[in-house]
Formats: structure tokens, sequence, C-alpha cells
């Protein structure tokens, strides 16, 4: 029995009672925002087999955009259509338009290099390259500019400081990032994401392999870095989205079943599958 | 920022590529050259007499490598014969008995030394111990040289291969009573056989095409093999010798034997894959 | 029940012992095989000493040896073979990996396979009849005109010698090598690489940057087994090297390996002496192959990794 099915009190309505006003947590109705990212009709294959069904989204600029459902319904699959990292595989297509600044991404004009510099990525398994703290971080710099040294290093430290890992890494600047903790590597690829001031940041589950202390540091986290950028997060835990992000899109079975804020979706689900899924009937 | 040019480092990436497909289209281009004049040259060589007769002085016709086919034949089977238990029977020590000992480390070790010893090494060790004391050449010692080195090659691939095993297939033997050595001759054997015979089939591929530890073991002869306690005739010692001669008929035999030679190897090779491939 | 648990230790005990025995064969081997090359060198090493190494003479008349243009012959050889087959391994192991269609993989993986089995004599045939020819005709005048300032490129263009020689090692190594890079470049993680195409990078960028720092030990690797390899083939240099013991800035120039010496004189050598300083010889080039490969083997554990037994 899950705890959903043991209290059955919807999981999200609960943190909504009990969290209050979040920082800077913005209730405007979404056709105001500016719209960062605009999906449409989105339908993507393996193969022959067909994952992803006309989705359509539209991600509000600075903001955190939660995405959930259950495991193997197409979520990660869908923000990896938004870097067009899928590419690396030769059998996975996509078809539809996504719409970054109102351009679409995937049309073969597109600068993939360039498109990547301005959508960054964490994935669930933390990622550090097998190089120095430092390095890390400037590897997206050292990729995309010509720097000097001391704006290097100057970008550096603003880069770690926004990731909340300046003070636990200033002193190993120069050791392996693999010799970092789990949840101090994540902050450090967040930090090597940012680095080179992305408009949109792709998380895709980041804190499922953390510890739960690096996982709630993570979270403000995500919090303060909408200021700057667009956040799109998958997650797999409800009261995460629950607790960090301002809109929530519920997916099931490769579709979008229900968008909305995060506190209409999680208090008043429009559809049933999305309530069932928030009261833990299933998933 | 200044923003590095994108199009120097998309240049960069295709120059790289255009490499990369370069150096594949020369290996692929290697291989293809040396195949077709090995099948074009060999086959100009292929009559009945090639197959059928032993030499003949240079000039002379109606010669052939049949003497020399048949000496390598019979010294490839008689090191396959020494090398293949042996090894196996090493490798299992290895594998089954020696994971704490101190033997097995050295012995791994040597394995994997002797291993990376030229094959003409081997066969100046082959000499000094066998040519030398008996006082003369001969297709024992050939094969003793060839044995040697199948020998650390069937060792360790018989040791991969029962190590692949799970232990838990081992312990369900054990726990019904079997004794250790039918345990691991049994039921081990059998779940690593495919990949051990691989192993054993691909060092005999590698030791029919060798020539350089027969050079100074068999030595080589225009003779039909009576005995192998004298020089024995082979096909790639032949083939040196041929192709070394200043006669024309010699030389394209050498090739006939070359084309002998290379059928074989490349056929046992991919057989042994294939084997493999379709157990594994 | 009694007698039963009795009988079972005294078969398992044989096994055992017979098993032990087999291995302790290879112990036995490889020991036996030094000694035994240094009791044939004896003479040699009595006779000529250190300056066996550094003495380019070899007069079997006069009795006077020296390893000095044999070294040279393997080192040269050997380092053209690396210098050309090591970037070129490492692109086709890229291609595999990362670039090429899976057809196309398994097309260019056969070729290789396929180039690694066949035997060291036929690439001399090759070489001799075919390949030094077609240096001779095509490649060297063509060096020779452009390059010729070089010493390098100097001399008469005969088609065998020790560029030919070299581009044939590089020929023989290069399945070997390519094989192992491709298998270190295929276990570096997809999220890894992931992460570094997601930054931005094109395919050469994340592969420097990221895949080849990954795997660098298996790389390294790699290429300590192509050294050894290239070191040790016989037959195929023997063919084209050209048979003699001159020292030459040229790489058109004829010249020996180590082990093409052995091949080409050891059968003849009826002095003791002779015999003596070719055995020499073969001793300097096990030291040379084994303490490369422990070198390799020393390095690979120390990074954690260990060798796979290929057929």
């Amino acid at each position: 029995m899950s705890p959903s099915e043991m209290f059955p009190v919807n999981a999200g309505s609960s943190v909504f009672a009990a969290r209050g006003a979040a920082k800077g947590e913005h209730e405007a109705d979404i056709t105001e925002l500016p719209i960062k990212v605009s999906v449409r009709n989105l339908n993507f294959y393996y193969g022959g087999n067909q994952v992803l069904f006309d989705n359509s989204l539209d991600v509000p600029a600075n903001r955190v955009t939660a995405i959930i459902g259950p495991s193997g319904c197409g979520k990660s699959t869908h923000i990896r259509v938004y870097n067009r990292i899928y590419e690396l595989y030769r059998d996975h297509r996509a078809q539809g338009e996504v719409l970054i600044d109102r351009a679409n991404v995937l049309s073969p004009s597109t600068d993939v290099l360039e498109l990547r510099r301005r959508v960054g990525m964490i994935f669930q398994k933390p990622s550090p390259f097998p190089m120095s703290v430092f390095d890390n971080v400037t590897y997206g710099l050292r990729l995309h500019y010509r720097l000097s040294g001391s704006e290097i290093a100057g970008r550096v430290e603003s880069a770690l400081r926004r990731a909340a890992l300046w003070d636990e890494v200033k002193d190993k600047m120069d050791k392996s990032a693999t010799a970092l903790s789990g949840g101090q590597q994540q902050r450090l690829c967040i930090a090597r994401a940012i680095a080179i001031e992305p408009e949109i940041v792709l998380m895709d589950e980041p804190c499922s392999a953390i510890d739960p202390i690096a996982t709630a540091k993570i979270e403000d986290l995500i919090g303060e870095l909408k200021e700057k950028y667009t956040i799109v997060l998958v997650t797999h835990n409800m009261q995460q989205a629950a607790r960090v992000s301002d809109f929530t899109a519920f997916f099931y079975q490769g579709r979008i079943v229900e968008f909305g804020t995060t506190r209409q979706l999680f208090t008043s689900p429009k559809q049933k599958q999305t309530e069932n899924y928030i009261t833990g009937r299933f998933g | 920022m200044k923003p590095r040019s994108i199009r120097s480092r998309r240049f960069v990436d295709r120059a790289v590529k255009v490499l990369s497909v370069s150096s594949a289209l020369v290996g692929l281009v290697a291989l293809a050259w040396i195949l077709y004049e090995v099948i074009r040259r060999g086959i100009g060589a292929f009559n009945i007499s090639f197959f059928t007769k032993a030499a003949t002085p240079p000039g002379v016709p109606g010669g052939g490598v049949a003497n020399a086919l048949v000496g390598t034949l019979l010294m490839t089977v008689l090191a396959t014969v020494i090398a293949t238990p042996l090894g196996i029977l090493a490798g299992v020590f290895l594998a089954e008995f020696g994971k704490r000992s101190r033997l097995a480390a050295a012995a791994r070790f040597a394995s994997n030394a002797l291993i990376g010893v030229p094959s003409i090494i081997i066969g100046l060790f082959v000499y000094g111990l066998l040519v030398v004391t008996t006082g003369g050449f001969s297709g024992y010692a050939g094969a003793a040289a060839l044995a040697i080195i199948m020998l650390p090659i069937v060792a360790r691939t018989a040791e991969d291969m029962l190590n692949l095993v799970p232990d838990s297939l081992r312990e369900s033997a054990l726990a019904l009573g079997a004794p250790r050595w039918r345990t691991t001759l049994g039921v081990v054997f059998r779940a690593a056989r495919a990949g051990m015979l691989t192993g054993v089939l691909l060092a005999v591929a590698r030791i029919s095409g060798e020539t350089a530890p027969l050079l100074f073991t068999a030595l080589n002869s225009p003779y039909w093999t009576h005995s192998l306690a004298e020089p024995t005739p082979n096909l790639t010692v032949t083939i040196f010798n041929y192709a070394m001669s200043p006669y024309h008929d010699w030389q394209r035999m050498a090739w006939g034997a070359s084309l002998l030679i290379t059928a074989g190897v490349l056929l046992t090779t991919i057989s042994a894959r294939a084997l493999l491939r379709g157990k594994i | 029940m009694r007698t039963r648990p009795r009988r079972q230790p005294k078969a398992d005990t044989f096994f055992k012992y017979l098993s032990a025995g087999c291995a302790f064969v290879l112990l036995a081997l490889i020991a036996g095989l030094f000694i035994e090359l240094l009791r044939g060198s004896s003479q040699s090493l009595a006779k000529f000493g250190a300056r066996f190494i550094t003495s380019g003479a070899w007069d079997p008349v006069r009795q006077d040896f020296g390893a000095a243009s044999s070294i040279f012959g393997t080192v040269v050889s050997t380092a053209i073979a690396m210098l050309l087959a090591v970037p070129v391994s490492l692109v086709i192991a890229l291609l595999l990996v990362e670039l090429a269609h899976p057809v196309i993989s398994r097309i260019v993986g056969t070729a290789i396979e396929l180039l690694a089995a066949i035997p060291s004599i036929i690439y001399g045939m090759w070489g001799l009849f075919v390949f030094a020819p077609f240096m001779a005709d095509y490649v060297q005048p063509v060096l020779g005109t452009k390059l010729g300032f070089l010493p390098l490129f100097q001399g008469p263009p005969m088609g065998i010698g020790m560029l030919t020689a070299g581009i044939i090692l590089a020929l023989m190594v290069l399945p070997f090598m390519c094989a192992a890079m491709r298998d270190s470049l295929a276990m570096v993680p997809a999220v890894v690489k992931e992460s570094a195409y997601g930054m931005g990078s094109t395919t050469w960028e994340a592969t420097r940057r990221v895949s080849l720092r990954y795997c660098i030990a298996g790389m390294v690797g790699a290429v300590f087994l192509g050294l050894g390899r290239a070191l040790g083939e016989t037959m195929a240099v023997t063919f084209v090297i050209g048979n003699s013991h001159s020292i030459s800035a040229s790489l058109f120039a004829p010249g020996n390996s180590i082990a093409s010496t052995l091949a080409n004189e050891f059968a003849e050598a009826s002095e003791p002496m002779y015999a003596s300083a070719l055995i020499e010889l073969g001793l300097l080039l096990f030291v040379l192959t084994f303490i490369f490969q422990a070198a390799a083997r020393i390095w690979l554990r120390s990074v954690g990794l260990t060798e796979r037994a290929k057929g």
C-alpha cells in the first residue's frame, strides 16, 4: 500500500497546505506570461514504435515547469527533443515543431551546436567529466568562447556560486570532479551547464540518484535559478513537483493529459486520470 | 565574451570524419588488395600435380607442395594434441583452484608473458632444447614449438571461459554431492564448451600460418615425410624458401601455397568466430 | 557411508595436482626460455659484453658481431609503424563507435578481424611481390622528388627497405590496436557522452575532450599492445626490409631488424660464435618485448583494467 493509499488525501494538496506561498510563487494566468518553448504536435518514434503522441505544450519563460507521470510514459523522451539530444541515436525520430522564441529548432536549418548552448541539460545520473572541478565548469566556456584567464576564473566562480557549490569546492578546484559526493557532482553539472548562460535548463529527474539532504539543496537551487533561466523539470516525485514548480504537465502513455498551474493541477485536477495519478491510484 | 567560430569548429569536425572514413577505406582496400593478389597469383599455381606431388628441382615441371601440406597437417595436429589438454587443464587450474594461489598468479603471469614472446624466439628456444640435444632438426621439434605457441592461448581462453560460468552452477552440482573433478569436467565444461572450442580453433588457425618457429626446428624438406624425427616439409617454410629463390616456377608455387594457407586460416577463423557468436 | 567420502578427495586431489602441474608447465616454459637464451648467448656475452649493443659491426668472417644495426632496424621500422598505425586506429575506432551505420560497422569490423588473422608470411609475400614494386614505381619516386632534400627520402627507390617494412608493419598492427581502442571507446557511459554533446560539442570535440580522457587507460594499453606486436614481427619484415646490416638515414635504404636477422641467418650460422651472437640478439628481443608487455600489464592493472583473452 502506498502512503497515498493509506492517507486518501490528495498528495499535492497537503504539500500546498504545508508550504503556503512559496518563494516568488506567481499565480498569474498563463495567457499573460511570455512563452519560452512552444511544442506543437510533437510525435516521436523509436524505430517503428511511436512513443509520443501529438504533444502540445507552452512552457512559460522564467518559471519552473514540472513534467510528471508514471515511469515509461515519455517524460524524458519529450524534453530530450528540446535540445535534439535524441539525434545521437540512429533510429530515434521526431516529427512536429518545437518553437523556442518562436523559431522551430527541429528544422534542419537550426544550428544544433548553438541550440545546445542555449538549452542546457542535467541528467538523472550525475555525469562529471573525468577532469578537475575547474575544467568541468570551464568545459562549455572553452568550447564556445575565447576568454582570457581572468575572465574565465570570474565566470567559474560566478557559476559555482549560483549553483551553491562555491564554498564547498573553492579549495578543490584542481581536484578530480569524480572525487566529489553525488550531490556535489550534480551541482557541479548544474554549474557547468549555467556557466555558458543558457536560456533554458532541462532537468531529467536530477535528484533521483541523490541523497535527501543534497536533494533539498538542489530543490532550493531550482527555485533560485528560475530568475535567470526557464526550467523544465522531469520528475517522478510528485511532492517535489508540488514543492518546486510553478506549472505542471501530467504525462500518461506518451500523451499530455493535463497542463496547468501546479496549484490548480494538484488541488483540483480537471482530468480523471490526473486525479487518479495524484492520489496514488496508480503509478 | 568573444564566441569561437562555429564554422571552424565544424570544419575540424568534418575533417576528422573524412579522415575516419578514408582510413577505414584504406583498411578495406588493403584487405581487398591482399586477398585479390593471393587468390589471383595462387590460383595460377593450382593444378593436379600441385596437390599430389612433392617438390621437384627448379625448372622441372610437375612439382607440387603435397609433401609440405602433409607435413604441416601432421605437425599442426600433433601440436594441437599436445597443447589442448595441457592448456585446458592449466586453464582449469587458474579458474577453479587458483583464485588465491601463488602458483596461479605466477602461471598467469607466465602465460601472458609467453603470449607476448615473438614466435621466432620460441623457435630459438626449441632449437636449443630439442634440436641441439638430439642432434638434428625434426618434425617433433617443429610440433613442440607450435605447441608452445598454442599452450598459453588455450590456457588463457579456457580460464576466461570457465570464469564466465556462474558460481551458482558449480554450487548446485556440488550441493548434489558430485565430487569436484566431476563437477568441473561435467557441468562447468559443458557450459564453457563453445567458448573453449572457439579458443582452440583460433589458436589452431594461428599456428597453421606460423613460419618463424619452424625455421630452425622442422626446417624443411623436399621429400615426403617418413618420420617426424627428421626435417619435415611444411607449407610455410616452403613459401619462404621458394619466395626467396630466383626461380619463377618456385615463386608461383609459393603463391599457390600462400593461397592454401590463407584460405585455411581465414575459414577456420571465420567459423570459430561464427561458432562463438552463435552460442553466446 | 564411511568409505565414500574418503574416495572423493583422492580423485579430487589427483585432479587438482594434475591441473596444477599443467599450470606449472607455463612457468617452466617462460623460465626455461630465458635460461636457454642466456645459455646460448653466453659465448657472445662473454666476448663482446656491453659493446654488443653499440657496435654496428656484423662480420661472420672475422667473427665480429654487434647488435646496433639490428636494433636500429627494429626501432625504426616499429617507429614508422606506430606513427602510421596509432592515429589511423584511433579514427577507425571512432568511426566504429560513434559515426558509422551499424551495417558499415559490421563490415569494417569484419575486415579488421580478417586483417588480423592473415599470417605474417602472407603479408611478406604480398609485400615483396606486390607492394614493394608499387612503392618503387609510384610512391618512392614521388617522395624522392618532392621531399628529396630531406636525407630521409634520398637514395634509389628500390621498393624494399625501411619505409616499406614500416608501412607493412603498420598494416599488421592496425587491426589489433583498432579493436582494443574500439572496445575502450565503447565503454564510455552514454550519460557522459550525452552530457558532452548536450553542452554543444561536435563529435570530435566530445571525443577528444571527454571520451578519450575517460578511456585513456585502455587507449594506452592498446598502444602498448601494438608496440609489442610490432617489435616481434618477423616474416613480413624479413621479406621486405632488405636484409642489410647497415644503419642509414634514408628510409629507402635496406636494413635489418633483430627478428629478420635471425630469420635470415640462423639456419646457416655454422660457427658457434656466430650462432651465439644470433642467440644474444634473440635474448635482446625477448627482454625488449618482455619489458614492454610487463609495463603494459602493470599500467592496465594500476588503472583497474585487465586484458581479455583474444584468440
